[in-house]
Parts: structure tokens; sequence; C-alpha cells
């Protein structure tokens, strides 16, 4: 089990938005997580990242360790991992430069050595084949000035260099056209290992076309309302969220996924 | 802005680096101003009579002088009788070479990270260092003057090339320009001085170190660049402070000359003490720069850091009155603390088709306050003047302050003259990003910081970019309550 998710609860003021998620992933599964807009999906891609804007409460164990105690920069040394739904602009700041500040800040934290910039830039160029991305890209600021498409595959970049053990993926489908959908799911479909997990939110079932999951959740009202093998994200595709969501929570059709 | 502020305050407990205090025998005017300290001073430096002259003018122009109100900094009354207006390392006798120069001032320049030795050796960068108000070593100087380039201390050059010097001395900033450029007039005691011949192309940066390290004293230096026609040269300039408790005063004036189709590129990192997280000591630093395109095609380009003193008021300007002439200047100040910063430019348009270039960046945290203050003035006879202006203020805290004031007159109808104004907060979304990719919270905030500054550390010769980068990370830290 790389993830263990325990009634985990998070709230702004008194809004509550994560109202008991419970969730297991083990290494190398890939869970997609659907649900319909405002139902919390992306709050928990942020929680788990390390966001401090929320009042948290519960358990969540990442490798047998206590996820919700660490910083976000240290999750990231621990493998973790969080394709932004909005990547963030950095004027000023090449797109080169942050991945090589951020790979050298993760291999030191994690005791090893930085990679010159002449190693960095062989791996950079070998990982931006994968996701199609131009060389004129990476001179440019950090996000700045670039399309939505570009925005993603900088996104998956930024994964296929660090690496991570445990990838979240928040709507990296929204404002995709189906060219760019396909070069991403394809960088995604070549990051799959046994050693990595991936957790992919999404609303559409489109992109599970193209990425297909182990196991699909559909979200609503801040939990896991069910849990199946991929064919659910077809039958929420016909019956819409509205059809599922009134199923009793946490019933499960497969023994994988949300734990009771 | 929590997320920043538990970063940035970690960071609060490193100290101030350059805050140490170097025991040298001094040799010390007594406190207050007067005719007879401005004799004095004259005469510790062999003047000739025209300059004493020049000095008691501006002295006399100083008493019915006031200080200006209008700048958007608060500080307490400067008592002008309290201050030390002449102290200098003891030196038993003009010194022919580095070796000679008092080891514990060697020291201190090690300190410093300016090693003087080493600069002459290896970098290629002339260092006049000044002390106190007095130059104590000037490397590199017979190399310069192959080419006829002329770098040496003020005093020097008031006895070497005197013509030079009144030709050209309060030519660009007169006398009785404002109170702190009389008094600097009045008093000043060294500085640099450096003629680059026609068609000269400087062979290596010139740089100068200020120094203050006496307690009570004011430091005055006087810096003065010619560069005749067709000729270039790039100019660093460095300072740094002891801590002490108390204001110390800061009142230097800076003047550039370029001639027909010369360029001078005049560089700044300024770090002189800032004072405490309280505010208590720190430096207070008025500083009158300004630069003269005298000719056609000439250019004059002002780049400056500015993250020391507790009062940052200075504006250094560019007089456009040669055709074509073009006008720069790019600045990042900072203001951590309860540092205070009202900076900017002038840019003044006379000759035709002269352009300028004003980059403002602006970085305020903890309770620091950062004005840019900017104008622009197209005269009549400037047609096809053209200005760009960018101004951007970063904001780092809740509890700073950013504020621009640019001022606009346009005489001539087919100027061109644009401003842009920015001000953003440092966004818990950036440092997040940061994070979540691994890159420690400190490390997030100089990285997004330096980025947003890019646009003027570029302008900086290649080592001081690195030096003004560091400065501004080391600087920051602490900085947000």
């Amino acid at each position: 089990m790389i993830l263990r998710v325990e009634n985990l609860h998070a709230k702004i003021g008194d809004n509550e938005i994560l109202r008991g998620v419970n969730l297991e992933v083990s290494p190398g599964e890939v869970h997609a997580v659907m649900g319909p807009n405002g139902s919390g999906k992306s709050t928990l891609a942020q929680v788990l990242a390390g966001r401090e804007d929320y009042d948290v409460t519960g358990r969540v164990l990442y490798e047998g360790q206590d996820l919700l105690a660490m910083s976000p920069e240290d999750r990231a040394v621990a493998g973790v991992f969080l394709a932004f739904q909005y990547p963030v602009e950095i004027p000023g700041v090449g797109n080169l430069y942050f991945l090589r500040t951020a790979l050298n800040s993760v291999r030191r934290l994690r005791g090893l050595d930085e990679l010159d910039a002449i190693d960095f830039l062989s791996l950079a160029k070998e990982r931006m084949s994968l996701v199609e991305m131009d060389e004129s890209i990476m001179s440019r600021s950090v996000n700045e000035g670039f399309s939505g498409g570009e925005k993603k595959r900088n996104e998956i970049l930024q994964m296929a260099v660090l690496e991570p053990k445990l990838a979240i993926l928040d709507e990296t489908d929204s404002g995709l056209d189906i060219d760019a959908l396909r070069v991403v799911a394809r960088g995604v479909n070549a990051l799959r290992s046994e050693g990595r997990a991936m957790l992919v939110i999404t609303h559409y079932q489109r992109l599970l076309d193209y990425i297909v999951p182990d196991v699909v959740h559909v979200f609503a009202d801040g939990r896991i309302v069910r849990s199946g093998d991929k064919d659910l994200a077809l039958e929420l595709e016909q019956r819409g969220y509205a059809g599922l969501a009134q199923r009793p929570a946490l019933e499960t059709s497969t023994p994988v996924g949300a734990t009771p | 802005m929590t997320g920043v502020s538990s970063e940035v305050r970690e960071l609060a407990s490193r100290d101030y680096r350059y805050g140490f205090v170097t025991d040298l025998v001094t040799d010390v005017a007594p406190k207050g101003l007067n005719e007879d300290i401005i004799r004095l001073i004259s005469a510790k430096k062999n003047e000739p009579d025209w300059l004493l002259e020049w000095r008691l003018k501006a002295y006399r122009g100083w008493l019915t002088m006031e200080e200006p109100r209008w700048q958007n900094v608060h500080y307490g009354h400067i008592d002008y009788q309290d201050i030390i207006y002449y102290a200098a390392p003891k030196q038993k006798k003009a010194l022919d070479s580095l070796d000679e120069v008092d080891p514990e001032l060697r020291a201190m320049f090690d300190k410093l990270g300016i090693s003087l030795a080493e600069q002459e050796r290896l970098s290629g960068v002339a260092v006049d260092a000044v002390v106190d108000s007095v130059s104590v070593a000037t490397t590199f100087k017979a190399k310069l003057a192959e080419v006829g380039v002329i770098f040496c201390s003020f005093s020097e050059a008031v006895q070497s090339h005197p013509d030079l010097v009144k030709k050209y001395l309060g030519t660009v900033v007169p006398r009785r320009d404002n109170l702190f450029a009389a008094l600097n007039s009045a008093v000043f005691s060294d500085g640099s001085f450096c003629y680059v011949p026609k068609g000269v192309r400087c062979p290596m940066e010139l740089s100068t170190y200020f120094r203050i390290n006496a307690a009570d004293t004011g430091q005055f230096e006087r810096t003065l660049i010619i560069a005749d026609e067709g000729s270039y040269v790039s100019y660093l300039e460095g300072c740094t402070a002891p801590m002490r408790d108390t204001n110390q005063l800061h009142a230097a004036v800076v003047e550039l000359v370029a001639l027909e189709g010369a360029q001078i590129k005049y560089s700044t990192v300024q770090n002189w003490y800032p004072g405490d997280a309280e505010g208590r000591g720190g430096i207070y630093n008025f500083v009158t720069k300004r630069g003269k395109c005298a000719g056609a095609d000439s250019k004059i380009s002002w780049t400056q850091v500015e993250t020391g003193s507790a009062i940052t008021w200075k504006y250094p300007g560019v007089i456009l009155q040669g055709d074509n002439s073009v006008g720069e200047f790019y600045s990042v100040a900072l203001t951590a603390n309860r540092q205070q910063a009202d900076t900017g430019t002038k840019m003044v348009h006379i000759g035709r088709n002269t352009r300028s270039t004003i980059v403002s960046k602006g970085i305020s945290a903890g309770h620091g306050q950062n004005t840019y203050r900017g104008l622009v003035k197209v005269s009549g006879s400037a047609s096809g003047a053209r200005n760009h202006t960018q101004c951007d203020s970063l904001l780092l805290s809740s509890t700073c302050g950013a504020y621009t004031f640019p001022y606009v007159e346009v005489k001539n109808p087919t100027a061109q003259v644009e401003h842009e104004a920015s001000t953003s907060k440092i966004g818990e979304d950036q440092l997040f990003y940061c994070r979540q990719r691994g890159i420690p919270g400190e490390e997030a905030v100089s990285m997004i910081v330096n980025g947003f500054c890019r646009e003027v550390f570029k302008e900086l010769p290649m080592e001081f970019a690195v030096e003004a980068q560091k400065l501004l990370s080391v600087s920051l830290e602490g900085s947000v309550g």
C-alpha cells in the first residue's frame, strides 16, 4: 500500500469540503477519481499535496508515514507529485531553470548528488520528447504565456523528470483539444510503472479512454460514493453523476478501492 | 499570507553579514560643521584655493537651504553639528603599492570579499576602495594608464589633473542642487575620479567599494566620471557599513559626463547597514547621482540594486542634452523590516530624438515602505523624444507598502511617453507550486523575487548580477511579518 486515506475531512472556515474520504492505493495502480464540479476532487488533490489553507482531520499514510505532518516540499521529496489543474506562472524564472532547481533540490534533500548542467540537459531533452515539448518553451518563463496545452504538457514533463512514486493528476485533461489530450495521455502512459501509483482526477470519461484506470471512484459531496473497475466510468457516462450519487455511500462493486 | 510569513520568518535570525567594525587608527576632525572644518578638510587634502572657495560657496548655500520635505520617508531630526565630517584611516605617507596598506585594512577588505591584491592579480577589475571618506587603495592604475584611462581617488585627481576636475566638477550636479548635494560639495573628502580619453574602450570594469567604519561619521564621497568622445566605460559601485544603533549619514554626489558618442554604464549594489528589525540604526542614504549626455549619440545607463540603508533617497537621472542620446535606469529596490526607500529617476529630454527607458522593481517586505518617484521631462526642443517607463511593485507582507509617483512634463507635441505600472503580492499559489516541486520555501521566495527582478539583473555585469541575487536572498530573510 502506497497510500491509505482514512476518514479525511477538510474545511475552510465553516465550509466542509471533504467529508470523510477513504481510499487505498497500491503501487503500480492507476485510480481515477471522477465527480461533478464542486464535489471536492481538487481539494483532495491539494490536501494530499500539502496545501495549507485547509483545516484537515483524519489520517493519511503514505508509505507508512504520516503524510499530513509533512511539509509540501518534504512530500515532494518523498515522491508525491501534483500535476496542477491551473499551473502557476512565475515571471522571470526560466522554465528549464525551474525544472533543474526542482530536480536538484529534491535530489539534494534525498541525499543524492545534484545533476550538473550537461547531465541535466540530456535528461530533460529525453523527457521532453515524451510529451513532444518544444525546446523554445524551455527558455521562456515558467508557464508565462503558455497555451493551455503547453501548460499541461509542462506539468507532465515535470512529472517525468521528478519521477514520483505517487502522481496526482488534477483535471489534466481540462482545456485540452483532442490532439493535445493524446500527447498528454501518451506521456502519462509512458510513465506508468510498477513502482508508481497515479490518482487521475477528472470530470469526463474521455481521458480514461486514453489512460485506462485500474480502479474508478465516484466522488460526490466530499467523499467517495462508489468504486469499481474501469466499466464504472462508462456507466457513469451513460447514467450521469446524479444517478450514481443516489446510491448508498461506500458501496463497492470490486474489492479494490474504498475501505469501509 | 501565512505560508509566506512562516517561510520567510524562519530566516529571521540571520544577521547583516558586513556588520563588523575594524579597529583602525583613525584621523578624525572634531564634530560639527563650520567654515573652519571645511578649511581643515581642504588643508588636509592640500587643495588649491579655487577648490576651497568652491567648498565655502557650497557651505554658504547650504546654510540657506532646507531639507526636502516632499519625499515619502519619515525620520528624526538630523543634527548636522553632531556629525564628524572627516575621518580617515591614518597613513604615515603616500603609498606606492598595495603591500603598504595597513594590514588591518587589508583584513577588512578580505572580510568584505574584496581582497585587493587578489582583485588586482586575478579578476581584471580595477578597484578603488574608500573607507570613511578617504580612498585607501586603487588597483590596476598602471595598466589603465597604458590606454590613457585615469582612475584614481578624487583627492589625487585634484592634485594631478586639476584642469579636468575644475572643468567638470559641479557641471552636472550644481553646488546648490539640493541640501544634501550642497552639504557634500562643502565637505566631501574623497571618492573616485575617472577619465576615459577619446575613442578608448576601457579594458576592464572599474569598481569602487565604499565603507563607513568609524562611529558618528558621515560619509560624503564624490565621484566624477568623464567619458570623452566615442569612449566606453563600465563602472561598479558597492557599499557596506558596520552595525551601529545610531543612524549614520551618507550624502554622496556622483556626476557622469558623456561626450559625443560616449557610453557610461554605472552599476550600484548598495548594501549599507539597514538597521535592525525594530528600525534602530542604519544608514541614511541621501544621494544625488546624475549623468549628462552632453554630446550627440551618447548614452548613460544606471543600474542599481538597493537593498541596504534605513532610508534611501536617491534619483539617478540623465540629462539628455545631445541629439539622439539615450538614458536608461534599471532599478531594484528592496525594503524589509523598517526600511524606507524613496527612489527613482529623472530623465530630462533636451536634445532631439532622445530616448529614455525606466524599469523599476520595488520589493517590500516586513514593514518596509517602498516608493518609486520618477520625473520624465520633455522640453520644447526635444522633438521626437521617447520614454518608456515600467514600474512594478511586489509585496511580501500585509504590513508593507508600495507607492508610485510618476511625474510627466511634456512640452513637445512629437514626444511619446509611456508608463506602465503593476503591483502584485507574492502569490501563495506560486509558493505552493514551487514547494510542491520540492523547492523549500526560502529558496522559492528568493527564486520568485529574483525572477521578478530579472529584467534589471540582466543589465548588471555577470559577477555583479550573481552578487546581487545573493544579496537579495540574504536581505529577504526574516523580512515578512
